[in-house]
């Protein structure tokens, strides 16, 4: 290996690091407010690639028809609810949020010309089907048992996970897609070429760090977000209602999934399945965080990274087996720093 | 009423059907029964490991490929090294080499993850369930991705099993030995410290178990039933390749154990039988449905999952019970104690009068809190010290420190003359310390008896494998003859065999007590005791710590009702703000200006 190949490899892996970077931030967010090991997590980065790429290829993405259905099964579980409460006046927002806008999603599909759109349009589009599934899983799979254990809320996420991959090979098939880079510039510095894709990923990796960091620090919600993750019954106390924090949560785990396959999508071409390996680096920097510390996380995320880029110039057979075997000895770190017995929830 | 039928007769039913089946059924049935047979023995290991024990693992195809892949390179392989040369060609040295493989594996993955919190075990075996698969399909002398072909049947007597019939035996045997081996252990001295640890870790340690070794135990035996498994998968199929090992079947190992109801032996066998056939009639009918071809059947299985975990968390193992014992009544299994069991030995205790505790400059502190600020106390043997405070005192931070299931941040405490900082609770109470919690730390759906029979659990010795083949009964009945006597001197004796979460609040706290007392301590911490109880049994415990008092046992007792202190104790050392404001005889404390203010405040 040479400079030259050191340096190619090192600008891949800090690109694929920021995005286990968003992801592990994700997997933060969510496990510190709902206690959910998110697996499916890369189910979303999947979904949002693989739909930027149907719509690109001017296909009805059938990630709109489960938005219509995971829609219909919300509305079904909250109207019941009003029901039972006899709040039957609910019933028309219920129906309006839950199932008018999924079929607004979908006459809007059906009425533009889904090629001809700009890239920007078309992301604008993904997101708008796939980042409401987020809080729509929330409320279907995990709101009902938000207080039982981790392991089961584990169990849960990982059901979740292979149906969602399932559907997703029932959606997209088993072909692989990339879709078309935000940026087809090239900057030379020196010796070094450096795509405009990797400037959009590494950007736009920094701008939504910042913003969730201006979110937690600045805003209500985010407040909220941040009293429910320390302490979920004292937040309750305070009026802050547990399956809204849940909610909020989900929708940016999903907005933040759908923006990584958006991002990754034209570096690696992503096929149905892809999302759960992607997701799994997210997972082993977000324990080299110990599911706890952001910072941490991040620079987990770019060890992740580099190490995968550069494992995969050396021994590219054993490139997954090095990522997955990193995390043993995090865990040997983490084992000899944790004393007492302690009981789990 | 019709007369109810006995457990074994039910078992021994089910036992002539499966030597019956093969014979009434067509090749096609007896195929899928050899699979559920092997996922069955996966689910089991499963069981053990969550249902029972609390921890989960995605990871355990890796082991069955493990057991698979050992036996499929030794007895195809025509070059092993010489020091693995004597194991070559012979399933069943195959098999034996397998298991002492997976032992060390699991030995190792457990050394590193089973003390971390729950949650990062399942991740990490979905981890290295991964690599695992990766380095079946990339090492070349594993065949890569094609595997390796030509494994001979496993032969039996010199009988070489090749049908799927012939083998079918052999995995059910395998299927039943297993169960077995399982129920048996878990009702034992072992299997209560492994049902323990869900839900009950901090005070399976303080009775003295060691909760890390029965992670570990379950881990393995997980391990070794995936690896047997993977064995007789090998020599079935007569060739391995890595797909039936990768990350998504051992998800799918999982389902059945949840499925099946992950809390009960038997539902493993439901579980995986539930799944396969599912499997094999989606698999034929879903991509007709949706005209192309997929393993579309996973969707069908997560969403399955999630409402077994909403609707029936314990599975449907319970609800086949009901059902069945709707239309044929089955017998109750109950305990049998055995009254004319020896007695187990008695620990020698202090003269009375002699130093058991000292504390000494004890200082707690969380972040900026004093919990506890230069603590003293010291308690003899045959006296009853109380110490009492306002809420938020600190006395429970206090007895924390003092029973090692915390440990102070500056001072010494000394058990029978040796420190005891930071030893940890187990090792105090090996040493003769037993406690009761404020928050009562039961096992909510275990039998009395087998609660206050954890309290005895250092009494016993008997290991895994004894219990496992059943040669711990006579150990096992002393125990439970031992918890029996306590249950009786508390006062519990009706309560026996009913589930300890169906007893009164005031009545768990006298559970408490008595598994306390099942440890054989000459020094016992309790926990506000009182707390709940009606004026009758408040009568009934001060008799009894009056006549544990007079055996020569020390008593520590944090308690708030002045009634039951005053008439009771020696001494009393008395709390506000983490430090001690009086101490001495009770009536001179209950004139002592600082105690008056404390409570029921002060003139400023």
């Amino acid at each position: 290996m040479d400079f030259q190949i050191a340096l190619i490899l090192g600008q891949d892996g800090i690109t694929n690091g920021a995005i286990y970077a968003l992801l592990a931030l994700a997997l933060v967010l969510v496990f510190a407010v709902t206690r959910v090991i998110f697996i499916p997590q890369g189910e979303f980065v999947a979904y949002g690639a693989l739909t930027l790429a149907m719509i690109g290829n001017n296909v009805f993405p059938a990630t709109a028809w489960l938005l219509l259905g995971a829609g219909i099964a919300v509305a079904a579980l909250d109207g019941l609810g009003a029901l039972r409460a006899g709040q039957a006046r609910k019933l028309p927002r219920v129906l309006a949020v839950n199932v008018g806008y999924p079929l607004a999603v979908i006459a809007l599909l059906r009425l533009l010309p889904l090629a001809e759109l700009g890239l920007a349009v078309q992301i604008l589009l993904a997101m708008l089907i796939v980042v409401p599934l987020g809080p729509m899983m929330y409320r279907i799979v995990y709101q009902p048992i938000a207080e039982a254990t981790v392991l089961v809320l584990l169990i849960v996420s990982v059901a979740s996970h292979v149906a969602m991959v399932g559907l997703g090979l029932l959606f997209f098939g088993a072909e692989g897609y990339r879709t078309p880079p935000l940026s087809d510039a090239r900057f030379d510095l020196g010796s070094l070429s450096i795509s405009g894709q990797t400037i959009w990923v590494v950007a736009a990796s920094i701008v939504l760090i910042v913003a969730l960091a201006l979110f937690f620090g600045r805003t209500i919600y985010g407040k909220a977000l941040r009293a429910t993750a320390i302490n979920r019954n004292g937040a309750r106390l305070m009026g802050i209602p547990p399956a809204l924090a849940g909610k909020l949560t989900f929708l940016l785990a999903a907005l933040i999934g759908v923006l990584s396959g958006v991002l990754i999508s034209p570096i690696t071409t992503i096929y149905y399945d892809s999302g759960f390996l992607i997701g799994l680096k997210g997972f082993v920097a977000a324990i080299i965080g110990g599911l706890a510390s952001y910072p941490l996380a991040a620079f987990g995320a770019v060890l992740v990274g580099l190490l995968e880029s550069f494992s995969s110039f050396w021994a590219s057979a054993y490139k997954e087996v090095l990522v997955f075997t990193l995390i043993i000895p995090v865990l040997v770190w983490r084992s000899l720093t944790s004393h007492h017995v302690e009981e789990e929830e | 009423m019709k007369p109810a039928l006995s457990p074994r007769l039910v078992l021994a039913a089910f036992a002539a059907l499966l030597v019956v089946a093969p014979l009434a059924l067509p090749a096609f049935y007896v195929t899928l029964l050899n699979y559920i047979g092997l996922y069955a023995m996966v689910a089991l290991g499963l069981v053990l490991l969550t249902g029972v024990g609390g921890l989960t693992s995605f990871g355990q195809a890796a082991f069955v490929g493990l057991g698979a892949y050992t036996t499929a390179l030794l007895t195809t392989s025509a070059e092993l090294p010489g020091w693995l040369s004597w194991a070559g060609g012979s399933p069943w040295l195959a098999l034996v080499v397998g298991l002492l493989f997976t032992v060390v594996v699991a030995f190792l993955i457990g050394k590193l993850t089973l003390r971390l919190s729950g949650h990062y075990l399942p991740l990490a075996t979905i981890a290295w369930g991964l690599s695992l698969y990766f380095l079946f399909g990339t090492m070349g002398f594993l065949g890569g991705h094609t595997g390796l072909t030509g494994i001979p049947p496993i032969s039996l007597f010199g009988y070489e099993l090749r049908q799927g019939e012939e083998v079918y035996y052999l995995i059910w045997l395998f299927v039943l030995a297993g169960v077995l081996t399982t129920s048996n252990l878990l009702d034992s001295r072992e299997g209560r410290a492994i049902r323990a640890l869900k839900g009950g870790m901090v005070m399976a340690e303080a009775m003295g178990v060691d909760t890390a070794r029965s992670r570990m135990v379950i881990f393995i035996l997980a391990a070794l039933l995936a690896c047997a498994s993977g064995w007789l998968y090998a020599h079935m199929q007569r060739f391995v390749n890595p797909t039936p090992f990768g990350l998504h079947i051992g998800i799918e190992y999982l389902f059945m154990a949840v499925v099946g109801g992950a809390a009960h032996v038997w539902g493993a066998l439901v579980g995986a039988g539930v799944i396969t056939v599912l499997k094999q009639w989606l698999q034929d009918l879903l991509p007709q449905l949706f005209g192309t071809s997929g393993n579309f059947e996973v969707i069908f299985f997560g969403v399955l999952m999630v409402l077994v975990l909403h609707k029936a968390r314990g599975g449907l193992w319970p609800i086949v019970v009901s059902g069945f014992k709707r239309f044929v009544p089955v017998a109750v299994q109950r305990q049998v104690v055995d009254r004319d069991a020896q007695a187990l030995p008695r620990r020698e205790l202090p003269a009375a009068g002699s130093l058991l505790l000292e504390a000494k400059a004890v200082t707690r502190r969380f972040g900026g809190l004093l919990a506890n600020n230069n603590m003293s106390l010291e308690v003899r043997a045959g006296e009853i010290l109380a110490l009492i405070g306002p809420n938020g005192a600190g006395k429970s931070t206090m007895f924390n420190q003092v029973s090692g299931v915390d440990t102070p941040t500056s001072g010494e405490v000394l058990f029978l003359g040796e420190s005891v900082v930071g030893k940890g609770s187990r090792t105090i109470a090996r040493m003769g310390m037993s406690r009761t919690f404020q928050h009562v730390r039961l096992l909510p759906t275990m039998s009395v008896l087998e609660n206050v029979a954890i309290g005895a659990h250092m009494r016993g010795t008997s290991g895994v494998l004894s219990a496992a083949w059943r040669m711990d009964r006579a150990e096992e009945a002393r125990l439970l003859a031992e918890a029996a006597r306590q249950i009786e001197r508390v006062g519990l004796g009706e309560h026996m065999f009913d589930e300890a979460g169906s007893l009164a609040l005031g009545q768990q706290r006298i559970l408490e007590i008595a598994r306390a007392l099942a440890s054989d301590p000459c020094l016992l911490l309790l926990d506000e005791p009182a707390a709940g109880l009606r004026y009758k049994e408040k009568e009934a415990l001060g008799d009894l710590l009056r006549k544990l008092r007079g055996e020569g046992m020390g008593v520590l007792l944090v308690e708030h009702d002045m009634d039951f202190v005053m008439g009771l104790v020696d001494r009393v050392v008395v709390m506000e703000f983490g430090e001690k404001i009086a101490e001495g005889l009770p009536e001179d404390v209950q004139r002592d200006p600082a105690v008056l203010a404390a409570y029921l405040g002060g003139e400023d």
